[in-house]
């Protein structure tokens, strides 16, 4: 039985990976000069939430996981997760995992370039793209809920890059 | 009158205010054509006791002068104020270098007034447009519009597109503190007022084709759903609330269906509702993004964005046969399609290497040209007539309207005391 769960997450895992990698080819990068201009540097982002490294919480539960880095900044017109996020990523999964009371609310965000719509799609496939993230580590999907503001709501900074998201929030614990 | 009958599950929500007066969107032409045709539009005479309450003639003149082909002769320049045929002395218009002029006299009457007005062309001194139009006097800025339709389209050839009607959305404030508001407004941004209100986005709005409805996009609920307002009544009714995405409604040419957006299925894609039987039809099945449909004006195929080539492109997609046809190809990046009436200009959002811009596409030629060079441009709105696209852009970090002619000639921003201004959609021909 234990074999076979492993069996399980490990396919789930692989279709996640899949997914991810269909991702990745849908939106190749722009390459402009002001899309990969400096304000957009992954470190900038990472450096301000001081979760570059992830945080160092190692068993996580309901009293430690508010703690955790709950907002995820993504690349020009990606939505691929960046490495930086999967440790704390994987807490948030791990605690999901086991918790199937608990329960969250992706909310995937674009930047403010390029029509409205359009980013809606965008910010979907960033809230998915963590879902399938957590949903490839056992997370039942009925747990999780997603939605996109695209760039309707934007980063209170008015950066760009703080404004592609996904903000992580628990409706219950 | 707008009649707040809405639903109690939005009460809380949402606030439908019957006639608030809001901050106006000014136009300010910023380029116009090059030899625009010169007109005198004459103070209209006015035969009663009490001051207007709306300066007709300055509305006319205004709405003329707005659409860049016109330059009009100032007022203080003019030698006299003739009100009718006989007061006018050719010469004298002739020799300050006018083409037309536009003269006009009204009175009082026992239910509201009556305006008689005049159109001349200088050179052969014949009266080539007359009329008596009579009101209730409630719907003095109608009539103003009425009549800068009927001035533009006897000297133009072009039907004017003055009485017809935006709507746009305004956001006040910050973080969670932000109000959108969906805005009804003149097309010259008079007679603004709220038609919906709420903390949370309202996006994609747009005109059934009778200017009776508006479907747009609501978070109110704190999830995208896809609602329609009756304008007359106020009243409205949700159409679509999915899992996921329910955003980016188009009404086909009839008013029966709504082309939407719904991932629902996975991921976004373009579906037909029936709004009669309430029939779902799913019509594109790509992994990729598929979103921003719009109908052709004969109804026959529909224009959608989709990232299935790799990059956003525009594509079309026959609902006949189902036959897929990529229409844009320079650049990669265009999005957010509209076509003109005619069926045969198509503009984007067009992303280079200055920004984003509003282009426009001859379909018969396959020529491409950029219109803008501002680099925040969005939401492309065409007039009814096919002379103008309204759009939205940022002037100084802030969203404002502005447009610009299909010829590029022509400019125009409509500067904005209150907050952000985004999401413009113009409605169609209302009379």
């Amino acid at each position: 039985m234990k074999v076979l769960q492993t069996r399980v997450k490990t396919v789930a895992k692989i279709a996640s990976l899949t997914l991810t990698a269909l991702l990745i080819v849908g939106c190749s990068s722009s390459g402009t000069l002001k899309d990969g201009s400096a304000t957009d540097g992954s470190g900038s982002s990472a450096t301000t939430t001081g979760a570059s490294t992830g945080s160092s919480i190692t068993s996580v539960n309901s009293g430690n996981v508010g703690d955790l880095q709950s907002v995820f900044y993504f690349e020009f017109d990606q939505s691929v997760i960046r490495s930086e996020a999967l440790n704390d990523l994987s807490l948030h999964a791990q605690f999901l995992a086991e918790n199937g009371g608990a329960a969250v609310r992706l909310e995937g965000h674009a930047d403010e370039q390029g029509s409205r719509e359009y980013n809606i799609a965008l910010g979907e496939r960033r809230a998915q793209s963590i879902e399938q993230f957590f949903v490839g580590r056992g997370v039942n999907g009925s747990q999780i809920d997603t939605i996109s503001y695209g760039e309707e709501k934007p980063d209170i900074s008015g950066l760009a890059s703080k404004s592609r998201r996904v903000e992580i929030k628990y409706t219950a614990k | 009158m707008v009649n707040c009958n809405m639903k109690k599950i939005c009460l809380l929500l949402i606030t439908l205010l019957s006639c608030s007066v809001n901050a106006q969107l000014l136009v300010e032409i910023t380029e116009g054509v090059d030899e625009p045709t010169h007109i005198a539009v004459v103070p209209f005479g006015w035969d009663g006791d009490q001051a207007m309450q709306e300066d007709i003639s300055a509305i006319v003149a205004n709405d003329l002068r707005r659409s860049g082909m016109f330059k009009l002769m100032a007022e203080e320049n003019m030698l006299g104020s003739p009100e009718t045929e006989s007061q006018i002395f050719f010469r004298d218009w002739r020799i300050s270098g006018n083409d037309f002029m536009l003269i006009g006299s009204m009175k009082p009457t026992a239910t509201g007034i009556t305006a008689t007005v005049e159109l001349f062309d200088i050179l052969s001194e014949k009266k080539i447009w007359s009329q008596t139009i009579d009101s209730a006097g409630s719907d003095l800025r109608d009539i103003a519009h009425y009549i800068a339709d009927e001035v533009f389209q006897k000297i133009t050839g072009i039907r004017g597109a003055f009485a017809t009607k935006v709507v746009y959305v305004t956001v006040q404030g910050r973080g969670d503190a932000r109000k959108f508001r969906l805005q009804l407004a003149d097309s010259d941004g008079a007679r603004a007022k709220t038609i919906l209100s709420s903390n949370e986005p309202i996006l994609s709005p747009t005109w059934s084709r009778d200017g009776k409805k508006i479907a747009y996009v609501s978070f109110e609920t704190t999830r995208p759903a896809i609602y329609i307002q009756h304008l007359a009544t106020g009243k409205r009714q949700k159409v679509q609330s999915f899992k996921g995405i329910n955003g980016a409604p188009a009404w086909d040419p009839t008013g029966n269906q709504l082309a939407l957006v719904l991932s629902k299925d996975g991921n976004p894609e373009i579906y037909i509702l029936n709004l009669q039987s309430g029939s779902l039809e799913r019509l594109t099945r790509h992994y990729g993004i598929d979103t921003e449909p719009t109908w052709a004006p004969d109804g026959k195929s529909i224009l959608f964005t989709s990232d299935r080539g790799g990059r956003p492109q525009i594509y079309r997609i026959d609902l006949a046969s189902r036959a897929l046809t990529r229409l844009t190809f320079k650049g990669k990046y265009n999005s957010r399609g509209r076509l003109t009436q005619d069926g045969r200009f198509l503009t984007m959002v067009h992303q280079d290497s200055t920004g984003y811009h509003i282009a426009v596409q001859d379909l018969q030629s396959g020529r491409l040209d950029i219109l803008t060079n501002s680099k925040d441009d969005e939401s492309p709105t065409i007039a009814p007539n096919g002379v103008v696209v309204m759009y939205a852009t940022k002037i100084g970090g802030k969203g404002v309207l502005a447009g610009v002619s299909l010829d590029g000639k022509i400019k125009f921003t409509m500067p904005s005391s209150l907050g952000e201004v985004r999401e413009p959609a113009w409605s169609p021909f209302l009379n």
